[in-house]
């Protein structure tokens, strides 16, 4: 299982959980299982969020691989000026 | 093959080109004026556009009569809403491209006309009968967030909240960002600082305004000539908004006068195609300063609050931000990034960063160098500064207390890996500027920032030509040198010198999909894709010479642009230069070229540290800058005279957000300064050298090191300039810019406190 | 419409042009004779993207009618070269990187020149002053500012 920290738009109120829990070998299964399992975020995932692993930013990479024990974050899409 | 972008610490200390500083490939048309921006380009049979705009900041658009214009004779085709289908998934481009039900700010495209001269087109113009109705408007990011605000679109209910608001009102969304518990870190705090500022709207202010010339065949091939940051990001969203396939359109990137961030998005180049498919001829549209001011993309206003709890020994224990931004009439303001990167800098145990995304009846914003950045920053790094003030702290020694470093949890989630901070913080401490005495009514600031720097759809292509000379297509216009930096890292890669190679930035016929020059991206992604397109043709011409050698292609090694034998026992051959593979190409082979496409995401991280003197007139209130530093990350210099440049850019234009630059709006909403004259830019008189200091922590996603620079120059200097000032006057300004009449009353107001 | 006929004198040659008298010479120079290296960046004088000398003196081509330029002698950009020999402040800015996008670049070399004709040994901050019409929001000026004294220091020879 990986944990997958949440933020942003996507955390609603003071108390809702941040951390959500899914098997996931890579972003693609990630995004999958969490729609599947967690469908209240399906509106955030389909407007499009970037997946943070280890540190790394990636926005559009579904095949990027995910350990077990890899830092997870769901954050915005994010390019610049 | 496969492309590997890890940090090679053994190529990157024997580089031989990068870090040198040729002149650029370009520079010579610059300086004689034979470069072409995009209103430079003129087609036979050109007609002129010219653009009907809203007078009134919010209003009902109830019919729209354009018989009499288009009776005008010289008038040749003329748009309006019916001319451009609905289009859900582009709704807020669409509409802003061209008003539909309501004009949302004035400046707002209504019509648009095209005619055989200028004269004729501004006639039109007068002629088109709009019949509005005026509704009430808001202007001010926080009046738009009160109950009673009139609401600019009824179909937004804030996101991010729960539950769903069940009434429409102009928050499009909260976000929130950090971790730990604010109030028991507070309750740990020793000092706490609270403080509400606020920011006004800026302008990217590029020197060229946005200028296109579109033509629509009767075929429906369509070709678009225009000054932009990305056009394959304006060919995909065109073709969107007309309904014509991608491949029946070409866009051509003109050479581009700043953008800054403005220039990543369309409001022209519709119109234009649009009017060129009524037309049927050719159709340039040049906007002028006025329109660029009112209609195009400006960043947010922002109003903050922002409370940090320190203990007596500067270890920060929490801290709390609040940052309210207005991105004009439509969702989409930085308000997610503003929140992210607002304690960056910062190692925090407890934090959180909440943000809001409000409409108001202004242009639609578009991005502005690490869009939200500035803002956020300036409201954290003014209360450090206070609160490092009430400790007796020195404020580089309070940042390196609390500083990140490689492996601290970001104020916004994600582990940071290696990364500079520490480093500027203490090349700040010992640079010169920092230990300089300074006299009566001057002071001294401090501020440091960071940007996430951004990779993305990148496509790049080397050609190796029959003379020994290169050619590189590139896909992301040249904002501010990238083709000299392109030049070098294909040179530093095939090893032959640096005028052998030459690059262009292609149209969007002749490479793949690239995304623009937007995110501090493009000598980090589209010079990685140049890298890795260069490898693949070394890999070629390495087989090459094996065939001429006979000996197998893994037996041949490339060194210093010349194809040997990569030991003994391959055998004894005499190496063959890059020219001698090229000459005989067509006899090996057929043409040698390396390409490479990529979704780059290893893009470093970058933080930045200004140091900045001032002078307070403390008769008029004006600001001197007397000297600037600025010192940042760039992981590693290819040319350090652009690294440079981005620095000194970016810290002047974060001088005049600080000093002088602000959208100023009458109770009307009508904006009162849409001129260079009244807005105020830097000017060379008003400022001092600007030092700079390169700091080269590499980035591990990159084998050279490279980080973005960009657009992390900008971020400190508003928080630099402003605890200056604050030093120098000797009281805290919280509003921005920093104008002498703002100046003089907190001035004033201080000294009657006083007394 | 009926246009006015110029002659004037444009980098030395002989130029005769028909224009409308709401024409500015920024306008006839880009629109009519092809002469695109003047940016018009502001149209009100403000930025000196479009500078030109007329008779010699430092102008905004924005700001003046094209009708005006009966008689006089321009210069513009396309003729600060001396064929394919660089000026100097040309190659200097070249020389320091004083460019970004370039788009102010041949507003800027116009008035460099100007001031080095008049003035062949500003001071720092009289090149600032001088240039302070000439807006530049890429390089924060100071590659810019450097380049112009080398240029001049060059160009006096030392």
């Amino acid at each position: 299982m990986v944990q997958v920290n949440i933020s942003g738009i996507m955390r609603k109120t003071e108390d809702s959980p941040t951390v959500f829990e899914v098997e996931a070998k890579n972003i693609r299964q990630l995004l999958v299982n969490l729609e599947k399992h967690y469908p209240e975020m399906k509106p955030h995932l389909d407007k499009g969020v970037a997946v943070s692993v280890d540190g790394t930013i990636y926005r559009d990479n579904w095949f990027q691989s995910i350990q077990p024990d890899s830092e997870v974050y769901l954050v915005p899409r994010l390019a610049g000026g | 093959m496969t492309h590997s972008s890890d940090f090679n610490a053994e190529k990157a200390s024997n580089l031989k080109v990068i870090g040198t500083r040729p002149a650029r490939p370009d520079g010579v048309d610059k300086v004689t004026g034979r470069a072409r921006f995009g209103a430079d380009m003129n087609l036979p049979g050109q007609l002129v556009g010219r653009i009907l705009r809203s007078p009134h900041p919010h209003a009902i658009i109830k019919s729209i009569d354009t018989s009499a214009a288009e009776a005008l004779d010289g008038v040749k085709a003329v748009v309006t809403r019916d001319d451009f289908a609905e289009n859900p998934d582009n709704h807020a481009v669409l509409c802003n491209v061209m008003a539909r039900e309501k004009a949302l700010y004035e400046g707002h495209t209504v019509a648009a006309v095209a005619a055989s001269t200028a004269t004729i087109a501004r006639k039109a113009l007068k002629l088109i009968n709009v019949d509005y109705e005026p509704l009430p408007h808001v202007t001010d990011v926080d009046a738009a967030m009160q109950p009673d605000a009139p609401v600019l679109h009824d179909t937004i209910f804030t996101s991010g909240v729960d539950p769903v608001p069940t009434i429409p009102s102009n928050i499009v969304a909260r976000c929130e960002f950090g971790h730990g518990d604010v109030e028991a870190g507070f309750a740990k705090a020793d000092i706490i600082v609270e403080r509400e500022l606020k920011t006004a709207a800026t302008h990217q202010g590029y020197i060229e305004p946005h200028a296109c010339v579109a033509s629509v065949s009767t075929d429906g091939m369509s070709e678009l000539w225009c000054c932009t940051q990305g056009h394959f990001d304006d060919r995909k969203i065109c073709a969107a908004l007309l309904g014509i396939d991608v491949s029946r359109l070409r866009v051509t990137a003109s050479e581009i006068g700043g953008g800054f961030g403005g220039k990543t998005t369309v409001f022209i180049e519709p119109v234009a195609l649009a009017l060129s498919r009524k037309a049927g001829r050719p159709v340039k549209i040049v906007m002028s300063r006025e329109e660029v001011f009112k209609a195009s993309g400006p960043t947010a206003s922002t109003s903050m609050r922002v409370k940090i709890g320190v203990t007596n020994d500067g270890r920060m224990t929490a801290c709390d931000g609040e940052f309210r931004l207005q991105g004009g009439a439509f969702e989409g303001s930085p308000f997610d990034s503003a929140a992210m990167t607002a304690f960056a800098c910062y190692d925090l145990e407890n934090v959180k960063s909440v943000a809001f995304d409000v409409v108001v009846n202004r242009p639609k914003g578009a991005a502005y160098r690490a869009p939200g950045a500035p803002m956020s920053v300036y409201g954290v790094e003014s209360v450090v500064d206070e609160v490092a003030l009430k400790i007796g702290m020195d404020p580089i020694e309070f940042r390196l207390k609390n500083a990140v470093r490689d492996g601290s949890q970001s104020s916004y989630g994600p582990k940071f890996g290696p990364n500079g901070l520490v480093e500027t913080l203490e090349a700040a401490k010992a640079h010169p500027q920092y230990k300089t005495p300074l006299g009566p009514n001057q002071g001294r600031g401090i501020a440091s920032g960071f940007w996430f720097n951004y990779g993305g759809e990148t496509c790049s292509n080397l050609n190796i030509n029959a003379d020994g000379t290169v050619t590189l297509a590139v896909g992301t216009p040249d904002i501010g040198g990238s083709r000299a930096s392109m030049c070098m890292m294909a040179a530093e890669e095939l090893g032959i010198p640096y005028d052998s190679v030459r690059a262009t930035v292609v149209d969007t016929g002749a490479l793949g999909f690239n995304e623009g020059s937007y995110g501090s991206r493009v000598t980090y992604a589209s010079g990685l894709a140049i890298i890795n397109a260069a490898q693949q043709a070394i890999t070629e011409m390495c087989k090459r010479a094996s065939m001429m050698w006979d000996i197998p292609a893994d037996a041949v090694t490339w060194e210093d642009g010349y194809a040997k034998p990569s030991g003994a026992n391959a055998g004894e051959f005499e190496p063959m230069s890059l020219a001698e593979i090229a000459a005989i190409a067509a006899n090996t082979g057929g043409p040698i070229a390396g390409h490479r496409e990529h979704n780059a995401d290893s893009a470093g991280i970058s933080f930045g540290t200004h140091i900045v003197d001032t002078e307070v007139d403390p008769e008029t209130g004006r600001v001197d800058v007397l000297r600037y530093t600025v010192i940042q990350d760039a992981g590693k210099a290819i040319h350090p005279d652009y690294v440079e440049g981005q620095f000194q850019g970016g810290a002047v234009q974060g001088i005049g957000w600080a000093l002088n630059e602000e959208y100023i709006y009458g109770d009307d909403g009508k904006l009162q300064n849409a001129g260079f004259l009244d807005y105020r830019v830097p000017v060379a008189s008003d400022l001092p050298m600007i030092d700079t200091v390169i700091v080269e922590v590499p980035n591990p996603g990159h084998p050279y090191g490279v980080r973005g620079v960009g657009e992390t120059g900008i971020v400190p200097p508003l928080a630099a300039v402003a605890n200056s000032v604050s030093a120098a006057a000797g009281v805290r300004l919280s509003e921005l810019p920093m104008s002498p009449p703002r100046v003089l009353k907190a001035m004033d107001d201080a000294k009657q406190a006083a007394e | 419409m009926s246009g006015t006929h110029v002659s004037t004198t444009i980098n030395g040659d002989a130029v005769e042009y028909v224009c409308d008298v709401e024409e500015t010479l920024l306008d006839v120079l880009r629109n009519r004779l092809g002469l695109t290296g003047a940016k018009e960046g502001c149209s009100t004088g403000d930025c000196g993207a479009c500078s030109v000398t007329v008779d010699g003196r430092l102008t905004c081509s924005c700001l003046m009618l094209a009708v005006e330029a009966e008689g006089h002698e321009i210069g513009t950009i396309e003729g600060v070269a001396n064929g394919s020999e660089l000026h100097p402040i040309q190659q200097k800015i070249l020389d320091h990187a004083a460019l970004q996008c370039g788009v102010c670049t041949p507003g800027v070399v116009v008035a460099v020149k100007a001031l080095l004709e008049k003035n062949p040994d500003p001071t720092e901050t009289e090149v600032r002053y001088w240039l302070a019409g000439n807006l530049c929001r890429c390089t924060g000026y100071d590659k810019i500012i450097r380049a112009v004294m080398d240029a001049a220091s060059e160009m006096r020879g030392s």
